[in-house]
């Protein structure tokens, strides 16, 4: 299987979609000349530079959505969708219903989001909640690169507005990733590990610092199944209820701030429906309530670490022990 | 539109949709319907300009479309009943009075959001270049939409792109309440055109002939230039922002020298001059619009309201 970065397999998702669909079209800022590969093989009428302006970018690919083509857009940084919700939320999310199903809305729009690259708070949001409250959207945030092949051509093929976050240190990452028709289902989640003691629940960067604290956690006798979402809208609520009623105990990992974020609605959802299991409260480790600094150090203290993850499990499971000992 | 001389037509035209929009105000003022925006004295710049359409062009219009769904030869009473929230609506009565759109008729979208419609329309446009359809994009926006930014992005991108676009300026002097003065330094929005390298034209919007002859031109030079074209029809809204509006805050004299140039019986005096409209005629017009309209309010009133699990279809495809 070749290895290859989160960024080139989305490149190569990409550039299948456009060989195998003549509909599909790509355009935003700086697309043509940092594409020169996809527009050598499909041309410029397919691949396309735009202005600087968010809203005209997403407002076009709705109105192309809706007459018969399947746009993807780079909307290059999250907090830069503030300029294009308009057509994100009001035209793309809820034309289909308000025209009583005569239109959809194929499109994508891709953007990177996450602590790592110091770029600071107007470059750095995480905004996948927005979306998640969003009727009509959908909104996926994958951790490996042979996810980002998968779930990007998905979200290509799929009839509805797919968000697509990249967690910006995870582009750069190197994994295998399967050739040719690799295709990850929206809303489908992936047990990377599987452990008795406890859930971890994540996706994006805090994947991968959930395995490392499982690592730890082995160490020390405590066995922690650990669950990549990679759809936050739809979510796989029955891979993560199934964990949650054999383990007993939920914690979920996410970056973007704690209020009426993912973590929220996992845990509500697991308190409602898997209550009689639970054998400690479900715990949330999350971003603070501020805008991502710029400084190395401050990103470093405002992304949950591994450690904390470690330090919250423990104490789930040795109150737990403690308690049943008592 | 029928057969006879295109003029009548029009005036036709134009009767329908004023009976529309008053039977509206009508059954609100009786409680028997939702608030509405009308486009009451702004029928000829919406019949001028769908007259000039070919089949295969589509539109995007705003909040005041029902003149230009009607005019595009919308089903009044699938348009009543879409008002009045019924499932014989064309949208199933999920969009009620302000977003209607009629795929079949290359109705895209009615947006609310001031200035959605421009943001959709080049991304129509862009399909139709790609995907080779000999067809246009009729966008038609107020004065309101016009100091938007999202007025600039569109058509500087339909410029940059050279995307076939007829933007429709319905310059009617009032954003919702606020009077168009007090917010642009400038009379007329298709001054802005030579801005994005495109052509632009003011015509009076309350002279239907006119109006179609500027549409028809303007069509014509998209077609030959491959660039989008601004077309600013100058008219004026008579009635107020959303029924019930007692237009309080409108200077009289300004409103009394709009009804005097009302489109509809400027029509009338001008066929009537030439002996094309005989007084009985043009009463026969109007009663067969009436009887149109009130067909259509009893097709929509004896329908029925969606089912209550119609709440959750339509969200995703």
């Amino acid at each position: 299987m070749p290895r290859m970065s989160a960024m080139q397999a989305m490149g190569e998702a990409i550039a299948e979609e456009m060989r195998r669909d003549p509909r599909v079209v790509m355009f935003g800022e700086g697309v043509a000349t940092k594409r020169r590969e996809l527009v050598a093989e499909f041309g410029g009428a397919r691949v396309r530079n735009t202005p600087l302006a968010e809203g005209i970018i997403a407002g076009t690919a709705a109105g192309a959505a809706a007459t018969g083509l399947r746009p993807v857009i780079d909307l290059l940084f999250a907090p830069f969708i503030c300029f294009s919700m308009e057509e994100l939320v009001n035209s793309a999310g809820k034309l289909r219903y308000v025209s009583g199903g005569q239109f959809s809305f194929p499109l994508v729009a891709m953007a990177m989001t996450g602590c790592g690259w110091t770029v600071g708070a107007q470059h750095n949001q995480n905004i996948e909640a927005w979306f998640a409250h969003t009727p009509g959207i959908k909104v996926v945030m994958p951790s490996t690169p042979a996810d980002f092949k998968g779930l990007m051509k998905s979200a290509i093929r799929d009839e509805n507005p797919v968000m697509f976050f990249a967690d910006m240190p995870l582009l750069h990452a190197e994994g295998d990733v399967p050739e040719g028709e690799h295709v990850v289902p929206i809303g489908k989640a992936a047990v990377c590990r599987r452990g008795t003691d406890v859930t971890l629940v994540a996706y994006a960067k805090m994947v991968p610092a959930c395995a490392a604290a499982a690592d730890t956690l082995a160490a020390e006798g405590i066995s922690a199944e650990v669950i990549d979402l990679r759809s936050v809208k739809p979510w796989d609520e029955e891979t993560v209820l199934e964990s949650v009623r054999r383990t007993g105990r939920l914690v979920v990992v996410h970056e973007a701030s704690r209020t009426c974020g993912v973590g929220a609605e996992v845990a509500a959802t697991a308190a409602e429906k898997a209550f009689d299991r639970l054998r400690a409260p479900v715990v949330r480790i999350t971003g603070p309530d501020a805008p991502a600094p710029s400084s190395w150090a401050l990103e470093q203290a405002f992304v949950p670490q591994p450690t904390a993850i470690v330090e919250s499990v423990r104490t789930l499971v040795v109150r737990q022990r403690e308690g049943t000992a008592a | 539109m029928t057969d006879h001389d295109p003029r009548r037509s029009m005036l036709e035209r134009m009767l329908l949709i004023r009976a529309f929009e008053e039977k509206n105000v009508a059954l609100q003022s009786e409680g028997k319907a939702a608030g509405t925006c009308t486009s009451v004295g702004q029928e000829a710049s919406a019949v001028g300009v769908v007259s000039a359409l070919g089949p295969k062009d589509r539109i995007l219009t705003n909040h005041r479309s029902a003149g230009h769904l009607l005019a595009r030869g919308a089903d009044p009473g699938r348009m009543m009943a879409e008002i009045a929230g019924r499932a014989t609506g064309y949208c199933k009565g999920k969009s009620g009075t302000l977003h209607i759109s009629v795929k079949d008729l290359g109705v895209i979208l009615t947006s609310t959001i001031v200035g959605g419609e421009l943001s959709l329309a080049t991304g129509v446009a862009l399909s139709l270049t790609l995907l080779g359809e000999d067809a246009i994009v009729a966008c038609f926006f107020g004065d309101g939409a016009a100091c938007e930014g999202i007025f600039h992005e569109s058509v500087n991108l339909a410029a940059v792109w050279n995307l076939p676009i007829l933007y429709v300026c319905e310059n009617n002097q009032w954003q919702a309440y606020v009077p168009r003065r007090e917010t642009m330094r400038i009379d007329h929005i298709a001054d802005r055109a030579s801005a994005y390298g495109i052509e632009g034209r003011t015509v009076d919007g309350n002279d239907v002939e006119a109006v179609h002859a500027a549409a028809a031109e303007a069509i014509e030079s998209i077609r030959r230039t491959k660039r989008p074209f601004l077309l600013e029809t100058y008219t004026y809204r008579l009635r107020g922002h959303f029924e019930p509006d007692d237009q309080s805050y409108v200077d009289p004299g300004e409103l009394a020298s709009w009804k005097a140039r009302d489109p509809i019986p400027a029509l009338r005096a001008r066929l009537r001059a030439a002996g094309e409209l005989a007084d009985a005629d043009f009463e026969a017009m109007e009663r067969d619009a009436r009887a149109r309209i009130d067909a259509a309010a009893q097709f929509a009133a004896s329908s029925p309201f969606p089912a209550p699990e119609e709440v959750t279809t339509d969200v995703y495809a």
